[in-house]
């Protein structure tokens, strides 16, 4: 009953949260000078007054701030994300059109990144001084300090130019015809590039906290208890103290929800892939106000499901924490 | 087939480099798949009646049919309308339209449609002074099309080419919905042009196919265009570079245009931009502080090295650019004041206009820093050039366009760099810039409150002239005086550049870049 009650408690703060960021957000962008009718005369090449009037007017973009504000609030509370003035369509199409491929690029990023930092964090926290942790711990910072466009860069001279191995943009060959399995090697084929710039800089998250956290979990009373009973290193390091070193990492991937739009946004630029990043990217530039607020709306949906998550996972590897509230 | 032929000839004379006179001679290979990149991103609706901008364009123009083409040399030539005549005073302009064209749901494209797509047009494009002196649109019979004209309006040629005058069907559109946000502008699109619609998806791509019942046998020559969003542009030349894009239009980036012209297998450009006409100038806002005084404005001409900006900013990719017409256009008169750099002369005239240097400094200035791409590194020449005449300039940056276009189009700035663009004729995108009847009227209107009395009439006489050389000595006049005044000071035509691989025969060349159709388009398997 205990867990309910927390669980209904943080729903309930968090949807205040929710409205809070976009009353937020909603009188931030009013604020800025200008409004989306410049970016549609922009996209036009220019539009007399009576043209931006019009644009203006049919937005409702000439009615007193609160008005606005107002009608919008009306609308999210009925789970309604509005019309995207630049694009021309509901709001709730574009994101749901762009979400799968954000979410399948982060999520894969995620995944290979904190196997790899994982395996490379415990590696090197066996020999903290050994030359494999110092090469471990300047690729992790050298992926991780390097632009995400310049890595992805490289990476599309390399394995797009010199050697013609993968594709340079988008997620699928819209030309190639075939079945299910045809397309799934063409969209990983597309793929690959983009998981290894995303996930360069995930990389030295994961391998720092778990070379730290394992350094520590091995220098603890337990483990040495276990070495004197005469158990083998391996045993040692990957039974007992990893299970233990694993919870920061599971807490920071949970974290890292927040990252799958802010994260993916210059990734999904470089290699035009049709995600939620560059879309609120764009939407940004063209001061497109319900497409801004509408991925902001999801992306502080998806880190309240994440920490969820999060909990209920580390509930699920920490004995310690079933007890708490 | 005459007309194919020279514009195919003004095509291969282009890419002389690149392509053989043999190559000229091939006959076309029908079949295939385009893949181009959509020019600005994902446009915000496929239908030119209501939206303009190349991004719209390239889909739009194949979507859509206008009455008229333009060739590489301005001339113009028959299209969806077979032939045309201007009546003798110059009220009325006659449109015979093929007999067997239809649109992409097999109804026969009419004369209602024609009067219908005006109204639509003349309601709803942003681009008002293009169908403005049209009164009325008669339909003597199916075929027929006669636009009434309040007086004479020699823009109306251009305005019935490329994107600006799609002929949209009047049983889709004029089911009483706002053709704005009319539902049918993005999906399920029943065009007039040579491709139809097939997959529409914003940030992603946008797939055409060949219309089968195209009215001219034997056309379009491709199968299919793919057109791809690719907003990063390494990764445009990278895809061009492997071939995975076979063309990209409007490639206006000096460090990506001077490393594609040295690659293999892919062509490089500047033909076929005049009719969309983009000019990079200095915007001088005329009507507060020292700037009021055309001797200061002149001396700002005089400090700054326009053939700095030309080698150094724009690696050689760009022509200069001395007059608000684009130097491609007909109309362009290269005989105007030009100011060579000359710091004696700049500081000597803002000595005469009463500024005298103390201490190093004549007064300050502040400039804007656009909130779009490109300008920085032009923004950062004009303030130290500046500074060594004594004229202290401030930046203020921009974070995006809206925050830029809203001090311009207030006229809150003293100085910015701009890019404004011609759009054909000068009644439709030149006039905006120097009538003082459109001053401050939002960006890209008269933002340097420039107000010529001349010049007014200058405009409103050459925008009803129908004798060709008598029109152009107007525009001619009027360029000189506005070299003269400075309102602006004129930088480079912006280098707009198409890249196309070898396969690419027959690219759009014309006056409107991928804003035509791409019916003669094919590929060299």
């Amino acid at each position: 009953m205990d867990i309910l009650r927390v669980t209904a408690t943080r729903i309930f703060y968090a949807i205040l949260l929710l409205l809070a960021v976009l009353i937020l957000n909603f009188t931030m962008m009013h604020l800025a000078p200008g409004d989306v009718a410049d970016t549609i005369a922009q996209s036009m090449g220019g539009a007399d007054e009576e043209v931006l009037a019009r644009i203006r007017a049919d937005y409702g973009l000439d009615q007193p701030f609160l008005v606005q504000l107002g009608t919008y609030m009306g609308k999210i509370l009925r789970f309604d994300l509005g019309y995207s003035f630049y694009y021309s369509r509901p709001v709730t199409d574009l994101i749901l059109q762009r979400l799968p491929a954000t979410l399948l690029l982060v999520f894969t990023a995620q995944i290979l990144a904190m196997i790899v930092g994982v395996v490379l964090g415990v590696i090197s926290a066996r020999r903290p001084n050994g030359i494999l942790s110092h090469f471990v711990t300047f690729f992790a910072l050298f992926g991780y300090s390097a632009p995400v466009f310049w890595t992805g860069i490289l990476l599309l001279i390399a394995f797009s130019l010199k050697i013609q191995w993968f594709p340079v943009a988008g997620m699928r060959d819209v030309t190639l015809t075939g079945g299910f399995w045809v397309q799934a090697v063409d969209i990983a084929r597309h793929m690959v590039l983009p998981t290894l710039t995303l996930a360069s800089i995930f990389l030295a998250l994961y391998s720092r906290l778990s070379r730290a956290t394992m350094m520590e979990v091995l220098g603890s009373d337990y483990v040495r208890t276990a070495k004197a009973k005469g158990l083998s290193t391996r045993e040692v390091v990957y039974k007992h103290a990893l299970k233990n070193a694993l919870s920061p990492v599971i807490t920071l991937a949970g974290l890292q929800f927040s990252a799958v739009v802010s994260g993916a946004v210059l990734v999904e630029t470089v290699f035009a892939w049709p995600g939620l990043g560059t879309l609120a990217f764009q939407s940004i530039l063209a001061r497109d106000t319900p497409t801004i607020l509408g991925i902001l709306f999801f992306s502080a949906l998806m880190v309240i499901v994440g920490n969820l998550l999060t909990d209920f996972v580390l509930r699920l590897v920490d004995p310690r924490m079933r007890g708490r509230a | 087939m005459m007309n194919g032929m020279k514009s195919f000839l003004a095509a291969a004379a282009v890419s002389a480099l690149s392509l053989s006179a043999a190559t000229a001679q091939e006959t076309p290979q029908s079949g295939g798949t385009l893949v181009v990149v959509v020019p600005g991103g994902t446009p915000r609706v496929l239908n030119p009646a209501v939206q303009s901008g190349v991004a719209t364009g390239l889909p739009g123009t194949q979507l859509f049919a206008s009455p008229l083409r333009y060739d590489a040399d301005w001339t113009p030539q028959p299209y969806l309308a077979k032939s045309w005549e201007v009546a003798e005073d110059g009220l009325s302009v006659t449109l015979h339209l093929q007999e067997n064209a239809t649109f992409h749901d097999g109804e026969p494209i009419t004369s209602e449609d024609v009067a219908f797509s005006v109204d639509v047009i003349k309601e709803y494009h942003p681009f008002k002074s293009m169908f403005a002196p049209v009164t009325s649109v008669d339909t003597p019979d199916e075929h027929t099309a006669v636009l009434n004209l309040a007086h004479p309006h020699p823009a109306l040629m251009l305005a019935m080419s490329g994107q600006l005058m799609a002929i949209i069907p009047k049983h889709i559109y004029g089911d009483g919905q706002d053709p704005k946000n009319h539902p049918r502008n993005n999906e399920d699109v029943v065009g007039s042009g040579p491709f139809k619609l097939v997959e529409f998806k914003p940030g992603e791509h946008i797939i055409l196919e060949r219309y089968e019942g195209y009215w001219e046998e034997g056309l379009p020559y491709l199968d299919r265009i793919v057109g791809r969003i690719i907003l990063d542009s390494s990764a445009r030349a990278i895809a061009l570079q492997n071939g995975e894009v076979h063309m990209s239009t409007f490639e206006n980036e000096p460090t990506v245009v001077s490393r594609l012209m040295q690659a293999e297998g892919v062509n490089v450009t500047s033909q076929g931009y005049g009719g969309i006409g983009p000019i990079d100038w200095l915007a001088m806002n005329t009507t507060r502080g020292p700037l009021q005084d055309v001797k200061v404005r002149q001396a700002i001409a005089y400090a700054v090295d326009k053939n700095f900006i030309l080698k150094a900013v724009m690696r050689g990719t760009a022509t200069e650019a001395k007059t608000g017409v684009h130097p491609d256009s007909p109309l362009y008169n290269p005989d105007v004041p030009a100011y060579e750099v000359d710091l004696d002369k700049a500081n000597a005239l803002l000595d005469e206009a009463g500024y005298p240097m103390d201490g190093g400094k004549r007064f300050a200035l502040t400039m804007e820093l656009p909130g779009f791409p490109g300008y920085k590194a032009q923004t950062e020449y004009v303030r130290n050039a500046l500074g060594k005449v004594g004229i202290e300039v401030t930046l203020r940056a921009h974070p995006d366009f809206p925050s830029w276009a809203k001090a311009m189009g207030t006229m809150d700035f003293d100085m910015s760099m701009d890019s404004v663009y011609n759009w054909g004729d000068p009644v439709i995108g030149v006039n905006r810039t120097y009538m003082s009847d459109n001053i401050g009227k939002g960006v890209w209107s008269n933002t340097q409150g420039y107000a010529n009395a001349r010049v007014d009439a200058l405009l409103a006489e050459a925008a009803q002239e129908q004798d060709a050389d008598k029109r152009k000595a107007l525009y001619a006049e009027f360029q000189e005086i506005v070299a003269e005044d400075v309102p602006i000071y004129f930088i480079n035509a912006v280098p707009m550049h198409t890249i196309y691989s070898d396969k690419v025969q027959n690219p759009p060349m014309g006056i409107w870049a991928s804003s035509s159709p791409m019916d003669k388009v094919w590929l060299k398997e």
